[in-house]
This record gives structure tokens, C-alpha cells and sequence, in this order.
């Protein structure tokens, strides 16, 4: 079963492909610019707590991405 | 001819850069290192051609003031040598696509290759060089590798029709090239994934955090504090002081140019802290008292930089950062200003904003002490205890606080949410990072030993011109009356518009007490800034802008030196 979900709820360590992001133009050209878009393949690497930026492993680097945006950001698990 | 060198941030394109020119710019492995050009020159056939060091971007469609200045670049270069992170291929082709549709001469370097190998990345060169239409050469920055193979295919690049294409068809075709060059093997859990993981975790990151900062501290300190008192101290006193006292006597130990060289005599002889003279106050403030903390700051500094650590602290402290009207990452720029408010205030130029670098400059310029004036403190303050210098740290670290917590509450708009790429863990190249650590430490001679030179020499002679008693008999209600400091401190305040250390120092020979010296460094620390640091502030936020920093710096500094006086 595939599920959807934010990136803020994948559990560490867990995998998901993102399938939208539910932003303007502005937040959406910059998330593109630095390698998460649709398509793309995410890891949760860590979250910091109180609602603390997120860190995911996309390809070979590393991004942290503060946790307004990350929510925003919509990935697809498989159960 | 002129060559722009362009790519993604923290690809090694100032690493090239130095290489190519012998103009040495600051590196350090985390995003937004360079945010203004820099100009070199090389040999290409025989002819002197200039290169250009960009600050990196990620697309041509600038998110923040850094992009904003390689775009603007982009207009004056005849040709684009491309640099790209091999180790993340995918993402660096966006800007090398855009480049190339707009018919940019351009040739690719696929640097940091030396990394592909362990990390289980493989890469046919000529098959993504057919795809692109460009030559593309890999090289290792910090060794030189490919540099020569890459100057040698510059002629084969040449300008082109631009193709116009919809963001998302670029990608595809990126997908597609990726998917075709590229050969991806799984390699298992490594140490350094491990560590990696480990500090942006909270659980782990917190007391990594604290384990850094805490041996950061120590080191500078041991390193500092054993120069002076193992090197600088035993030179001053054993091998200068009776050199320099020969000419106090032959200068007759009085008059005009015995002031001014070597200064008053102190109880009969010559105090390097107090007398104050070009020779004597003039170098041992510099080079005894200075000097040792900026080598030990540097080199800590340029370790954290390269290793690739300070984006980690940025993400444990963004949720503090948001408070202040900030994301995590300007806490790259506050750290900078540690060591000197200047490049602090200039690297601010990586936050999205105009209200996140306005917010980031005052804080820097008002609770930010730069590393002169914090070794002058430890000197000075220090001698009386360390509690007074805690004092000192303590208060300025909640201004700091404060003041952006209010000026979040004040000021229109909002901070942008933190989104940086976290650069993986390196071992610093040790040349290039005992070459940056030379560099900084020659920019100080350079820059700063005039200064402080000048200042006690403007010292001198307004004391003989007695303006300062006219300066400090207008002012006396203000220091004396709301600060509890002898009218005579004014002198520092003005000084400290030149050198912010030597201003410190003229507080020596007024006989303060400790808490006394604890406002004088408070209010020196955050009331006007240096004329190095105001210079950076009026180019980087616009005469408006500055003086309403200003404006704050002055009231502030006023407020918290009254309010320091009363309680202590
Ligand atoms: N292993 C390896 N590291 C490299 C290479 N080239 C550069 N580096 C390291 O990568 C980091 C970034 O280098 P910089 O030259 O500062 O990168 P930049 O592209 O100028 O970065 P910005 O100014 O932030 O855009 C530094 O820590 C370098 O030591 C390389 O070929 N191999
Ligand atoms: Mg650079």
C-alpha cells in the first residue's frame, strides 16, 4: 500500500518519493534548484525537535530543510 | 580575454581560483563561502588573461544577494569554465544546462573527482561530453589535477544560439543524461555517514554541539595564551625592552618625540600597556596582545570551515535563530564577525532577505566583539579575574539575544525558512588550510597595524593640541553621569571609530576599577563601529539602513553601559 504523507512524517531512516510540493513558484524553483522535486527519491537523515529543521539524503548529499517548508513537501511511502 | 569561473556552491571554485592566479581567496567546505568576485590573472597562449572567482549559485534565477552578483558576472565574461561536483551530478547539470542554452561559451570541470571513487560513483566522460556538446574534463582542486587538460580545451568553446526550454524539459533532459553517464554502486554505512548522521541528530548533535564549541574555546585560549606568555612576553620584555629603553634615554626621556615614540613613563619606566608611544603601546597592543589570539582563533576557525561542520550547527540552532528574526545558517555570519565584524557583515549576503541581512548586520556590529578586541579583553579585563570577563561575554551575549528578539518584533516581514545543502564531512587539506590561516594573518598585519599605529599617534598629538580635555569636559555628563567612567574615557570612544583595541587600551592607564573596566569594554564592544566595520555597513545596507544600525548601536550601548553601572 503506498501512503502519502509530508516529509516531516517519514520516520528516520525511511524512504519516500516525492510527489508534490504544495508551495508557491518562488518556494518550488528553489527546492528544484537544489535537487528535491517530484520524481526524486528522499532518506530521512534526522529532525531536529520542536518543530526543528528536517534532514534528508537525496543522490549523494545532504539537505536541511527548515520544517514549514518540509511539511509542505509531500512524499509517497510504501507500507 | 576574460573567464569566469562558475558553479554551484562549494564545488572548489575558489580553490581553482587561488590555484590559477596565486591570488589567494578564502575556501572552506560549506555553501556561500565567496559572496563577492574576486579578480586574478593567468597565462593563456602566452597572454595574460583575467579569471573571475564568482560566488556560487545554484540556477541563474538568483534566491539571494550572492546569486544576485554571479548573474550580474555572467554579462562581462567571454567565457564560462563551469565548474561542477562530480560527487552530485544531477543537480550541478541544471546551472551547467542553463549556461549552455544560453549559448555561454562554456567548458566544464568535473571536480572533486578524487571523492567519485569511494563513494561508488562512476562517470563516462566522453559520453556526457558528447551529450553536452562541451568539453568536459574532471579535476582535483586542492591537488591541480585536470587544471592543465582543461585550459588546454578553452579554445574549443564557443558561443552558440541560445536555445530557449521550459524548466521542467531541462530537467527531463537532465534525467536522461544523468541516467545515461552515470553508474551508481551501493556502498555500505561509512565511519564518516556515521558522524555525519551523529551531529544533526538531537540527541547526539546537542552535546557534539557543545563538545565543539567547548574545545573550540579551550584551544584558542591554550594556543593564545601560550604564545604571549611563552613568546611574545619573553621578546617584548628580555630583547626589546632594553633596546627600546636606550632610546628613551637618548631621546632625553621627555618631549615631543619622546612622546610620541616612545610615550609617558610610567613610575620611571616604560610600560608597553600604558606609556603609549608609536614604539612601545603601538606594537605590543598588535603583535603581543592581538596577534596570538588571531593565529588561535583562525586556525580553529578554518578547521571547523573545512571540516564541513559549521552547516551542522546551523541546523541544531535554527530554532533559536527564528526567534532573532533569523534561520540557523546565519549563524555563519555571527561567527565570522568573532573574528572580525568585516567579512561577518559581508557574508551576510548568503541570507535571503534584505531584513535577514539588516537584522544579522546589527547584531554583528552591536554583540559581536571581534577577536582584537576580545584578546584585549581577556588582557586587560582578565588580569582582574576571570568572572569579570564573563561579565563581559555574558552580557553581550544577552544584547545579542535581545536585540534580535526585539528587532524580529519590530521590523515588517518574516524570516524565510532555512533550506542549505550540508556539505559531507571533510579532513581539511591541511596546505590549503594553513594558507588560509597565513592569509588572514597577513590581511591583519596589513590591514590593522596601520590602523592602531595611526591611532596612537592621533592620540598623541590631540592630547598635545589638548583637544581631548575640551572633548571631555563637553562629554563628562554622559560618561561620568550615566556610565560612572572617568570623563577622560571619552578619548577610548572616539579612538575606538579607528581601532576598537587600541581603544581598549587606553583604558589601561585611567586606574579603573574592575567593574568599571567591565562597562568601558561593554560599551566599547557594542557602541560605534570601527570605521572598517561602518564602511561595510554603509556598502551593504545603503546610508538609510546604516544609520539606523547606527542609531540602534549608539542608544543601545548608552542603555546597557547605564544599566551595567547602576547594578555592579
Ligand atoms: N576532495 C576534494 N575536495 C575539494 C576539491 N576541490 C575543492 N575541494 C574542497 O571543497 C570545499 C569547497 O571549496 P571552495 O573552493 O571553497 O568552493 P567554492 O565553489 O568556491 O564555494 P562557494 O564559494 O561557497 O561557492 C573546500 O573544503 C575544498 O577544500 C577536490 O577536487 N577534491
Ligand atoms: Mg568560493
Amino acid at each position: 500500500m503506498a501512503k502519502q504523507i509530508p516529509l516531516t512524517q517519514l520516520r528516520r531512516g525511511q524512504s519516500g518519493r516525492v510527489i508534490q510540493i504544495m508551495g508557491g513558484f518562488g518556494m518550488t524553483r528553489r527546492l528544484s534548484a537544489i535537487g528535491i522535486r517530484p520524481g526524486k527519491k528522499v532518506t530521512k537523515v534526522s529532525a531536529m525537535f520542536m518543530r526543528g529543521p528536517v534532514t534528508v539524503r537525496i543522490g549523494g548529499t545532504e539537505i536541511a530543510i527548515g520544517f514549514g517548508m518540509a511539511s509542505r513537501i509531500i512524499v509517497e511511502v510504501k507500507e | 580575454m576574460r573567464i569566469l569561473l562558475m558553479g554551484n556552491p562549494n564545488v572548489g571554485k575558489s580553490v581553482i581560483f587561488s590555484r590559477l592566479t596565486g591570488v589567494h581567496v578564502i575556501a572552506s567546505n560549506y555553501p556561500g563561502t565567496t559572496v563577492e568576485f574576486t579578480k586574478g590573472w593567468t597565462e593563456y597562449k602566452g597572454k595574460r588573461v583575467e579569471v573571475i572567482d564568482v560566488p556560487g549559485a545554484y540556477t541563474l534565477e538568483p534566491t539571494s544577494k550572492a546569486e544576485e552578483v554571479a548573474v550580474e558576472m555572467l554579462k562581462e565574461g567571454d567565457l564560462v569554465i563551469d565548474i561542477v561536483d562530480a560527487t552530485n551530478l544531477e543537480r550541478n547539470l541544471n546551472l551547467a544546462l542553463q549556461l549552455i542554452e544560453r549559448g555561454v561559451p562554456t567548458v566544464i570541470a568535473l571536480n572533486i573527482w578524487d571523492e567519485t571513487k569511494h563513494r561508488g560513483i562512476n562517470i563516462d566522460v566522453e559520453k556526457l561530453e558528447k551529450l553536452l556538446g562541451v568539453p568536459v574534463v574532471p579535476t582535483v582542486g586542492i591537488t591541480g589535477e585536470g587544471i592543465k587538460e582543461l585550459f588546454s580545451r578553452l579554445e574549443e568553446a564557443k558561443r552558440k544560439k541560445p536555445i530557449k526550454r521550459t524548466e521542467h524539459r531541462r530537467w527531463d533532459n537532465i534525467g536522461k543524461i544523468t541516467h545515461e553517464v552515470q553508474i551508481l554502486t551501493h556502498r555500505h554505512h561509512t565511519l564518516r555517514e556515521v558522524l555525519e548522521e551523529a551531529s544533526t541528530r538531537p540527541l547526539s548533535g546537542l552535546p557534539i554541539a557543545m563538545l565543539v564549541l567547548f574545545l573550540s574555546f579551550k584551544i584558542i585560549r591554550f594556543i593564545g595564551e601560550g604564545l604571549i606568555g611563552y613568546l611574545l612576553e619573553p621578546f617584548f620584555t628580555k630583547l626589546y625592552l632594553p633596546l627600546i629603553t636606550k632610546l628613551s634615554l637618548f631621546l632625553g626621556r621627555g618631549g615631543f618625540l619622546h612622546d610620541i615614540l616612545i610615550g609617558k613613563l610610567i613610575e620611571g619606566g616604560i610600560d608597553f600597556v600604558q606609556s603609549f608611544g608609536l614604539l612601545t603601546t603601538g606594537l605590543y597592543v598588535p603583535l603581543a596582545m592581538v596577534l596570538p589570539y588571531i593565529l588561535s582563533f583562525y586556525l580553529v576557525l578554518g578547521i571547523l570551515e573545512d571540516t564541513g561542520y559549521l552547516p551542522r550547527l546551523a541546523i541544531l540552532l535554527d530554532n533559536l535563530m527564528h526567534r532573532l528574526g533569523l534561520h540557523g545558517y546565519a549563524i555563519i555570519p555571527n561567527l565570522l564577525g568573532l573574528g572580525c565584524n568585516v567579512p561577518g557583515i559581508l557574508s551576510t549576503r548568503i541570507l535571503e532577505s534584505k531584513r535577514e541581512r539588516f537584522i544579522a548586520s546589527a547584531l554583528i556590529s552591536i554583540g559581536v566583539p571581534c577577536a582584537a578586541l576580545q584578546a584585549m579583553i581577556f588582557g586587560l579585563v582578565g588580569k582582574h579575574g576571570g568572572q569579570y570577563v564573563s561579565m563581559v561575554y555574558g552580557t553581550l551575549f544577552l544584547v545579542w539575544l535581545l536585540l534580535g528578539l526585539i528587532l524580529n518584533r519590530v521590523l515588517k516581514g518574516f524570516s524565510p525558512p532555512l533550506l542549505i545543502e550540508v556539505p559531507p564531512y571533510r579532513l581539511p587539506p591541511w596546505r590549503t588550510t594553513v594558507k588560509k590561516l597565513w592569509m588572514r594573518i597577513l590581511s591583519f598585519l596589513r590591514e590593522a597595524l596601520p590602523l592602531v599605529l595611526l591611532g596612537v599617534l592621533v592620540v598623541n598629538i590631540l592630547y598635545f593640541l589638548k583637544v581631548f580635555d575640551f572633548l571631555a569636559n563637553l562629554t563628562a555628563p554622559l560618561i561620568h553621569g550615566i556610565l560612572g567612567l572617568p570623563k577622560e574615557a571619552v578619548v577610548a570612544l572616539v579612538i575606538g571609530f579607528l581601532r576598537k583595541d587600541v581603544a581598549l587600551g587606553m583604558l589601561g592607564p585611567l586606574n579603573l576599577t574592575a567593574q568599571q573596566l567591565v562597562v568601558g569594554s561593554v560599551v566599547l564592544a557594542m557602541s560605534f563601529p570601527c570605521i572598517a566595520t561602518f564602511i561595510v555597513l554603509l556598502k551593504e545596507l545603503g546610508l538609510k539602513d546604516m544609520l539606523k544600525a547606527t542609531g540602534i548601536m549608539i542608544v543601545s550601548a548608552f542603555l546597557v553601559g547605564g544599566i551595567l553601572n547602576l547594578i555592579l
